[in-house]
């Protein structure tokens, strides 16, 4: 036993030296990509294949039935010189992007902190607000249509008992964007268990050890607790951001992009673009588009990490 | 009175908490409540305005109207196939792939690893048109191959970290142990690891389930025959066809259906979503 627990061990430092591996060794590697063989085809089948394939197609003319012609940068030249919808879809996206994800975080955030607070049939609240975005899908986005709408819903009857007149929400063009980023606000039940959980990892200690110096519970909560949920918070901004830049359903089911196209996102463009204009090439320069948007933003946000988001290596 | 004062203030803060929390939970609970009260109103209740909120009298003919032509059934079975096959393949891959990284040795062990991460942040667009064509030169569009088979092939990249990250906790005892008995790889993981790991497969057939069950862009774009349709997409349909505001009775009866099963599990098996995400969240 205690033989090949030893050799066990000099099995993992080799592989990691990248000595030439012995027969045993070969064969635990063999062993290792049988076992991750589905994740593997579908990698390079699924993903890699579809992602270099639709890299190439960004520069070709294609209607998916006669060949694709190679067209060179004609459809970026397309993209940004030409369609106007190619801005338009990209100016409403970032408008949702833009409020939906800071409002989410912070709403998920608060609830957390609220949720922290030990009193009895808090598990009951979390359900309630972690609920939503469970069940969330088609369903739900009909029910916030008929929520939002302007005769019979719901919303604007609340709304009246304050004195306000609430506006025609899905039908006019400067409310159906604001409609969605609501009805998504919702939907932070996620997130929200993920800061909850985070927050209860902080150890009793020290806070109690705040505490005692005395810092105000504001203080505390300022310069410790935000401090060590930070990399939580870093990781779940950059889920939100890149998971709110392809929204599609929403959108389509509520308002089907309308009124006047102010809720015509970008993935609209993109599934347009491909399914009924058949125009595959330039859906797919949009798709690769998106892909730098995405990688930019992300790039970006982890370059400005170490300025703010705690980390216990840089600690030393 | 010092004493009266700091407990007065105790009650105070105690008594806001439940205030907010009731606000809140009315707020993210309302539109399910509307749902569900609507679902059971006569046509003219449904469209009433100002809102009636009690059925009276509580009607099940929504139901029935919603299910009279039998297009939903036929959605709902599709949906539980298609749930249900998808909930196969993610738990097979899943366990598969995770247990290798966790468990087995190879050089470009982390940089694989590294590389499913990666997979986590690129956008379905931008291989949504690729693989949509690969499936049509296939002849597989309009089946439910395209929906199905990436759950076998392990793209839900969420359900092999949480998998990798379960076997982690197990005990290398149990591998050295299982080897010595003489079984291979295989044996020691389906003997000895998947019977210890139900909390890691309720959890990713958890996922699986809610994640399926609700999707709307997949089955919109690989199915065309109105007969295949799942439920995400039957719904939406249904919705553009009689979604004027003069009976909405069938449409939220439908709508109440779909999100039935979501509910149920939520409720059973609560603890094990909230463990499920506090777990991702804190890699």
């Amino acid at each position: 036993m205690v033989m090949k627990i030893m050799k066990n061990e000099a099995n993992l430092r080799m592989h990691k030296n990248n000595i030439k591996l012995t027969k045993r060794q070969r064969m635990d590697e063999k062993m290792f990509l049988t076992f991750i063989s589905p994740w593997l085809i579908g990698f390079v089948f699924l993903t890699l294949g579809p992602m270099l394939y639709s890299l190439y197609m960004s520069f070709c003319k294609w209607d998916a039935i006669t060949s694709p012609v190679f067209i060179g940068l004609t459809n970026f030249y397309k993209m940004f010189f030409v369609d106007q919808k190619f801005y338009l879809s990209l100016r409403n996206t970032l408008y949702f992007v833009l409020f939906s994800v800071p409002l989410n975080l912070v709403i998920a955030l608060g609830l957390a902190v609220l949720l922290n607070m030990n009193y009895r049939g808090r598990s009951l609240f979390r359900a309630a607000f972690y609920l939503p975005s469970v069940i969330a899908g088609v369903a739900v986005y009909i029910v916030w249509s008929y929520l939002f709408n302007s005769t019979i819903g719901v919303i604007n009857y609340f709304l009246s008992f304050v004195g306000i007149h609430g506006p025609n929400w899905l039908t006019d063009p400067i409310w159906s964007m604001p409609s969605i980023i609501i009805m998504t606000t919702t939907f932070c039940g996620g997130a929200m268990l993920i800061f909850l959980a985070g927050l209860q990892d902080i150890p009793e200690s020290v806070i109690e050890a705040a505490r005692v110096d005395g810092a105000s519970k504001l203080k505390i909560f300022l310069k410790i607790k935000l401090p060590l949920l930070s990399p939580i918070i870093f990781l779940n901004l950059i889920m939100s951001i890149i998971g709110s830049l392809q929204i599609f359903a929403q959108p389509w089911v509520m308002t089907q992009g309308g009124p006047v196209d102010s809720t015509y996102v970008y993935g609209m463009l993109v599934y347009d673009s491909a399914f009924r204009f058949s125009e595959f090439g330039y859906a797919s320069a949009l798709a690769w588009f998106l892909f730098l948007i995405i990688m930019s933003l992300s790039l970006i946000i982890i370059k400005t990490s170490s300025a703010w988001v705690f980390s216990e290596s840089a600690q030393k | 009175m010092k004493i009266k004062s700091i407990l007065a203030k105790g009650y105070f803060n105690k008594l806001i908490w439940y205030v907010l929390m009731t606000i809140f939970a009315l707020i993210f609970s309302m539109p399910l409540i509307w749902l569900f009260l609507t679902a059971f109103k006569t046509p003219q209740q449904t469209v009433a305005f100002p809102p009636e909120w009690i059925p009276n009298p509580w009607t099940f003919r929504s139901f029935v109207e919603g299910f009279a032509d039998g297009s939903f059934g036929k959605q709902i079975c599709n949906s539980i196939i298609v749930t249900l096959l998808c909930l196969i393949g993610t738990l097979v891959s899943s366990s598969l792939v995770g247990f290798g990284f966790s468990r087995l040795q190879a050089r470009f062990k982390n940089f694989l690893f590294i590389v499913l991460l990666g997979t986590m942040m690129i956008p379905s667009t931008v291989t949504l048109i690729p693989t949509y064509v690969l499936y049509s030169k296939l002849g597989l569009i309009n089946t439910y191959v395209p929906l199905v088979i990436p759950s076998f092939l392990g793209v839900g990249a969420f359900s092999i970290f949480l998998a990798k990250q379960f076997f982690d906790t197990l005990p290398k005892e149990l591998d050295e142990a299982s080897m010595i008995d003489g079984c291979s790889w295989f044996k020691t993981f389906a003997l000895i690891y998947i019977p210890n790991s139900k909390p890691l497969l309720i959890v990713i057939s958890i996922f699986s389930f809610v994640g399926t069950w609700n999707d709307f862009f997949s089955p919109m774009i690989f199915l065309l025959d109105p007969d295949k349709y799942t439920l995400a997409v039957g719904l939406a349909m249904f919705r553009n066809q009689y979604g004027g505001a003069s009976d909405i009775g069938p449409l939220m009866a439908m709508s109440l259906v779909s999100i039935l099963p979501v509910f149920i599990l939520f409720f059973i098996a609560q603890k094990y979503f909230v463990q499920g995400i506090a777990t991702t969240g804190l890699k």
